[in-house]
């Protein structure tokens, strides 16, 4: 399978995941997206020396994951292969920041690799939250709560439209590369002047695409407007869910759990 | 309206680079009846119905569809009556998922929510997808794909009803479904296909379109049978009547019921 | 490239998603204004097709590395500037959530990045000067390949700025510039030839669809100078604000969400923290801010969040948090055996 295919079915399959029946995935998507976000917010709001303090917010992403009865190996692995943008800047920070902030044992531990560290937790912690968003909810209905919240409707509707096609999209994409390299007997490299014509006539065809689309839409009486008929519901599971993990944030945000549990042990085992 | 006849009268079109789509098209198709629109690639058949509903507009000629001519004035009416399954589901299933794509005209045409849920429900029955309709449309193989176009049209109630290429890349099981749902629709139907074989069970009469023109508009048994005809306008006697010859020279069906006996076999 | 979570602070992510959401929702109405229906398909199906045209790579000669489409400015060019900030917006909030590139708070930055410069700036005061209104071949290439170098350096620069902002990250300004200026000279280059390739070809094959982009885009520059007006002053507003509010209180976000949230519960419960506070004064712990009484002075100036430079905390930390990961983990396989355990029930 090559690049393209691999993306589309990747989407294919965290969308497969959010057509799951849990409890979790049952709620009303906007108590999932608020939580994610106070969850992030929380996250990043640490001190970028912060360590053991972010710790405790894996249970977030671990209870979720189990709960919803979510594959953990492939979130890891997609976790894993994302974005080395992080870790491309952050990488800098040991070389720059030499100062010693403790020590274990004899060795010191410099500021810069705390906060390199503190980088990747960050990072594990927002990707995966974002995932987990996903894979429990669907994005269709993570628009629509959005919808719900006041972003404004063409930017929705064409959101919904974009969503609905990216996997046309793709497959055309997917067909035309693999017809390509098919005639040319060397799948690896792609010169320019035939990167333009493919990408161009790709870009024909979705014009023309838009046209018969748009014409269905006349067909059924199109004018402008775009209904959906949601019922979304905040009851009682919506309101534990989110006050339970907002709480237990702020919790975590505001005392260091594992230093308590540190020192605690410490203090008694001597 | 209560009569639910299409007609053209000498319609001309061509498209804006040039290419001639129709070449002064006429016919006139009464209510109930059910007519096979049938034409090389290329033919205008595609042009043609683009034109039923008010998605291109003849250069020249008039279309009359119920009691009226077509214009811009009651192009909403004529939509709502004439519904039409395009050639690729995939431009006619827009929306997030079945439920709204069917609810999509309803809901458009002024209905509440209750009405169009239930009238959505219905229409998905009866095209017979009821389990789909939490589905988004991308996640459907092409017979559901197809027959979901066709529920998203009967949720409108259309009185005529117009489908292109409905059998297109689809499985033979399939196919025979919708075969048969189409079969259950007592609506004035128009069939632009290249399948001949449903034609000849679906539709009493057929047109044929060659070059953007009328070339031959008369029943279904006639045109099918006449070798030299098919041959003119690229096309080809249907299987079942080149098996049938094949096997027993002397027997070439008369009427549809043989065939429909030979198809009906699953 | 694309701005990560992990190295923006709230401050800047929450400035950046004031500003990308004004944004939004002025070009969503520009759009409503325009009252072009037919927009609105095109714009889902141009947006998919920027996502699919992203995947396709080609080879850069004498390189060995490749290169693919960015879009923002082929989108601008086919849809005007409103309409292409949206699709980039929804092209990179999909990004966001599917390949977590980037993120959720720093979606924000990174339509701002992505979207902005190229729709709004070199859209309208690059491509649109050198193409003017009867564009030819030679002038299309031009203007697509100064804008779009122009609009990904700027882009670049709103990185480093974020980041430096941030302070996450260690890299000092002038240096993160050196790194990022000239790696985006060269993307830059790549996706200007890019979008004048793409662009001449649909304009050779199909001229009428350019020409009726043009006309849109053309009733919509007057309002430009305002726009870019406002964003400034979002920008300023809300940046100042959360910097004041974060300056004037050092942990300021924290305070508040502790003010608001543990206030009542931490005066009927005062006696419990109370004897809380003398277990932790036993085993020799740091008093943290935490655990005062109602009226909590700013003394967080002085000593900051955990790891307060200090060996005894950080190793107890270190403990702690080994413990504390062990736990998690214990109660996610937990939560998964009850899972499991009553799944054939349902
Ligand atoms: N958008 C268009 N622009 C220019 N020419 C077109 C366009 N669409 C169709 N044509 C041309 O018009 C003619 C009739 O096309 P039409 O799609 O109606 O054929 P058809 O009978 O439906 O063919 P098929 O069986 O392949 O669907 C063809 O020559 C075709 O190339
Ligand atoms: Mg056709």
């Amino acid at each position: 399978m090559n690049n393209i295919g691999k993306n589309s079915f990747d989407i294919g399959r965290m969308d497969a995941l959010a057509a799951g029946d849990s409890l979790l995935h049952r709620l009303d998507p906007r108590a999932k997206l608020i939580t994610t976000l106070v969850f992030i917010v929380a996250v990043v709001s640490f001190d970028k020396y912060a360590l053991s303090a972010i710790l405790p917010f894996f249970l977030y992403p671990i209870a979720l994951i189990s709960l919803g009865g979510l594959p953990y190996n492939y979130l890891l692995k997609k976790v894993l292969i994302v974005s080395p943008f992080a870790i491309l800047i952050g990488v800098f920070n040991p070389l720059l920041d030499r100062e010693i902030l403790f020590h274990i044992g004899s060795v010191g531990i410099s500021g810069g690799f705390v906060s390199f560290l503190s980088i990747l937790l960050r990072f594990v912690l927002t990707v995966t939250a974002a995932l987990i968003l996903i894979s429990l909810t669907g994005f269709n209905a993570v628009c629509e709560s959005m919808r719900k919240f006041g972003v404004p409707k063409p930017f929705i509707v064409q959101l919904l439209f974009f969503y609905r096609y990216l996997f046309v999209m793709t497959d055309e994409a997917d067909r035309m590369v693999r017809a390509r390299s098919l005639r040319t007997f060397n799948s690896g490299t792609m010169s320019f002047r035939i990167f333009i014509s493919l990408i161009g006539h790709l870009l024909l065809r979705t014009l023309d695409r838009a046209e018969r689309i748009y014409r269905a839409m006349c067909c059924r009486g199109f004018d402008g407007h775009f209904y959906l008929i949601r019922s979304m519901k905040i009851r009682v599971p919506e309101i534990i869910f989110m006050s339970g993990w907002v709480s237990l944030f702020v919790l975590f945000r505001c005392t260091n759990v594992p230093l308590h549990l540190g020192t605690l042990i410490t203090g008694i085992v001597p | 309206m209560t009569h639910h006849i299409v007609e053209a009268i000498d319609l001309h079109y061509t498209y804006p680079d040039g290419t001639v789509g129709l070449n002064g098209v006429s016919f006139r198709v009464s209510h109930g009846e059910s007519v096979a629109l049938v034409g090389e690639n290329g033919a205008g058949k595609s042009t043609l119905l683009l034109h039923l509903n008010g998605c291109l507009t003849a250069a020249q000629g008039t279309l009359r569809i119920g009691d009226y001519p077509l214009n811009s004035k009651n192009l909403n009416e004529v939509r709502r009556s004439l519904g039409m399954v395009f050639q690729n589901p995939d431009d006619q299933l827009f929306m997030p998922t079945v439920f709204d794509d069917v609810a999509f005209g309803p809901l458009n045409f002024g209905m509440t929510k209750d009405e169009a849920k239930q009238t959505v429900l219905r229409a998905l029955e009866t095209a017979g997808v009821g389990h789909l309709a939490k589905r988004p449309p991308y996640k459907l193989s092409q017979g559901e794909k197809r027959s979901v176009s066709i529920a998203t049209v009967l949720a409108m109630s259309p009185d005529i009803l117009v489908l292109d290429e409905p059998t297109s890349s689809l499985d033979p099981r399939s196919r025979r479904r919708l075969i048969e749902l189409l079969k259950t629709f007592e609506h004035t139907k128009i069939i632009a296909t290249h399948d001949l074989d449903m034609a000849l069970e679906l539709c009493e009469r057929t047109i044929v379109l060659h070059g953007g023109c009328v070339t031959a508009d008369a029943s279904t048994q006639e045109i099918l049978q006449d070798e030299a005809f098919l041959h003119a306008n690229s096309l080809e006697k249907p299987l079942c009547m080149q098996k049938i010859s094949l096997w027993d020279p002397n027997k070439i069906p008369h009427h549809t019921h043989h065939h429909s006996d030979y198809t009906h076999k699953k | 490239m694309h701005m990560a979570d992990a190295l923006i602070s709230p401050l800047v992510g929450a400035t950046m998603w004031a500003t990308t959401a004004g944004l939004i929702g002025y070009s969503a109405k520009k759009l409503k204004d325009e009252a072009d229906d037919r927009k609105i398909p095109l714009m889902g199906v141009l947006g998919a097709f920027i996502f699919a045209a992203q995947m396709i790579n080609f080879t850069i000669p004498a390189t060995g590395s490749s290169g693919h489409l960015g879009g923002g400015m082929i989108l601008a060019i086919l849809l005007g500037p409103y309409a292409a900030f949206l699709v980039m917006a929804s092209v990179l909030t999909v990004q966001a959530f599917f390949f977590a590139d980037g993120g959720l708070l720093a979606l924000g930055c990174n339509i701002f990045n992505l979207g902005f410069f190229p729709c709004f700036l070199a859209y309208p005061f690059i491509y649109k000067k050198i193409a003017g209104e009867n564009p030819t071949q030679a002038k299309i290439a031009t203007g697509g390949i100064i804008a779009a170098i122009v609009g990904l350096q700027l882009g670049a620069f709103a990185v480093v700025l974020e980041t430096v902002f941030s302070g996450i990250s260690e890299l000092p300004f002038q240096t993160f510039v050196l790194l990022m200026q000239p790696i985006h000279m060269g993307i830059g280059i790549v996706e200007g030839l890019i979008s004048a390739a793409v662009v001449s070809f649909v304009w050779k094959a199909r001229p009428e669809i350019l020409n009726s982009a043009q006309g849109v885009a053309s009733i919509v520059k007057v309002d430009m100078k305002k726009l870019l007006l406002g964003v400034l002053i979002v920008t300023l507003i809300t940046g100042g604000a959360l910097s004041w509010f974060a300056s004037s209180n050092p942990d300021g976000l924290e305070w508040s969400m502790f003010r608001t949230s543990g206030k009542e519960e931490l005066e009927t419960s005062e006696k419990v923290h109370a004897s809380l506070a003398n277990v932790q004064g036993k085993t020799a712990f740091l008093p943290d801010y935490g655990f005062k009484k109602s009226e909590p002075k700013p003394e967080a100036s002085e000593s900051p969040t955990w790891p307060a430079v200090d060996p005894g905390t950080s190793v107890s930390g270190l403990i702690g948090g080994f413990l504390t990961l062990v736990l998690a983990v214990l109660i996610g396989i937990v939560l998964k055996r009850r899972k499991i355990k009553s799944l054939p029930e349902r």
